[in-house]
């Protein structure tokens, strides 16, 4: 990989990690507010399917974890288990579509 | 007179502490330590100093675990119930007992783009740089390394990442990109960025911390990161 490339990532780990910090406090106050009301999972379900907004905020969520995620396992391994290259490269890019995939299936259960 | 019981490291990569029993005097400092050592008790002892007054950077050591210059440091300050234990630098290869192969370190200056390349002649007037410019005043914060080495042997990065740079190349790096008169920061931006360079860096802070001149090593390599990825962003970090 290149320089530039190296860069590029450190930046999209930077700018998904903006994101995430929003969204995980998003999630939080929703999850707080929704706990301490006593919502059953049918009335959370009744809140969430066809909401176009629910529906774009998590798929935005899930997509910073997929970006953000597999950028810094990839320090994680490299540093860790010096594991450098092709081979690290291409890890991390499958876990990065299999959380994006997860992810995303999650929100459309909670949508349709 | 009290004594100080002393652990000093022998041998190279692998090798031992030998203790030694060393008179306590006032004002005593870690280098005195050493120094006293070498010329009374052992004199086959290799050690490194210049000029013990904290200005050429040559003496670093780790003393009770934590990278040192060791002319400035004063066993008041170290000492724990009168023992200290005294090792060559980390992240460097062991040349004897406590002296390090700095050659790697330089090394990383140089790939680093450490060098000045100016783009004036003789001919050309003095340069003019405000002191108070955003860029002079940014260079002035990080310009006074000595080159001792305790940031790179504090860093769990240089550690666990041998290619990296290390903040002390980097610093150096920053300082030159701040320099108005400089006209190598293409090729310097390319060759501090990546893994290998500033955005190997996670913000410890071991650095920063451990500097003898209060250098903040970490803000440089934050400003790199900044430049490096604008330079990125614009197609500009190749060479």
């Amino acid at each position: 990989m290149n320089t530039r490339s190296q860069v590029l990532l450190w930046a999209a780990q930077r700018a998904s990690a903006a994101v995430l910090a929003v969204c995980v406090m998003v999630h939080l106050i929703t999850l707080i507010y929704a706990v301490r009301n006593g919502l059953s999972a049918a009335e959370v379900l009744g809140r969430t399917q066809g909401s176009v907004a629910w529906a774009a905020f998590y798929a935005l969520f899930v997509i910073a974890v997929a970006v953000h995620a597999p950028i810094g396992l990839r320090s994680v391994l490299a540093e860790t288990f010096n594991w450098r290259g092709a081979g690290l490269e291409v890890t991390v890019v499958a876990v990065g579509l299999a959380l994006a995939l997860w992810g995303l299936r999650a929100v459309w259960a909670v949508f349709a | 007179m009290s004594t100080l019981s002393v652990s000093v490291w022998r041998g190279q990569e692998s090798g031992q502490f030998q203790v030694f029993e060393v008179p306590r005097l006032e004002s005593q400092t870690v280098l005195d330590v050493v120094t006293y050592i070498q010329r009374v008790l052992d004199p086959t002892l290799a050690y490194r100093y210049a000029c013990r007054v904290g200005m050429c950077g040559s003496c670093a050591m780790t003393v009770n675990g934590r990278a040192r210059w060791t002319c400035r440091t004063h066993v008041d300050k170290v000492a724990r119930d009168g023992r200290l234990e005294i090792a060559p630098l980390g992240n460097l290869p062991v040349v004897r007992d406590l002296v390090t192969d700095m050659a790697v370190f330089f090394d990383k200056w140089a790939r680093a783009r450490g060098q000045f390349r100016g783009g004036a002649t003789r001919k050309d007037d003095v340069a003019r740089v405000p002191p108070g410019s955003p860029a002079r005043r940014l260079a002035d914060a990080a310009i006074e390394c000595i080159g001792c080495g305790v940031c790179y042997s504090s860093c769990d990065v240089v550690a666990w990442n041998p290619a990296y740079l290390g903040p002390a190349a980097l610093n150096r790096a920053w300082t030159l990109v701040n320099d108005a008169r400089d006209t190598g920061n293409r090729a310097r931006l390319a060759a501090v960025a990546g893994d290998a360079g500033c955005h190997a860096c996670h913000t410890h802070m071991s650095c920063s911390e451990r500097c003898p001149m209060k250098l903040a090593p970490t803000a440089s390599i934050a400003g790199l990161k900044r430049a490096t990825a604008l330079a990125a962003l614009r197609g500009e970090l190749e060479v």
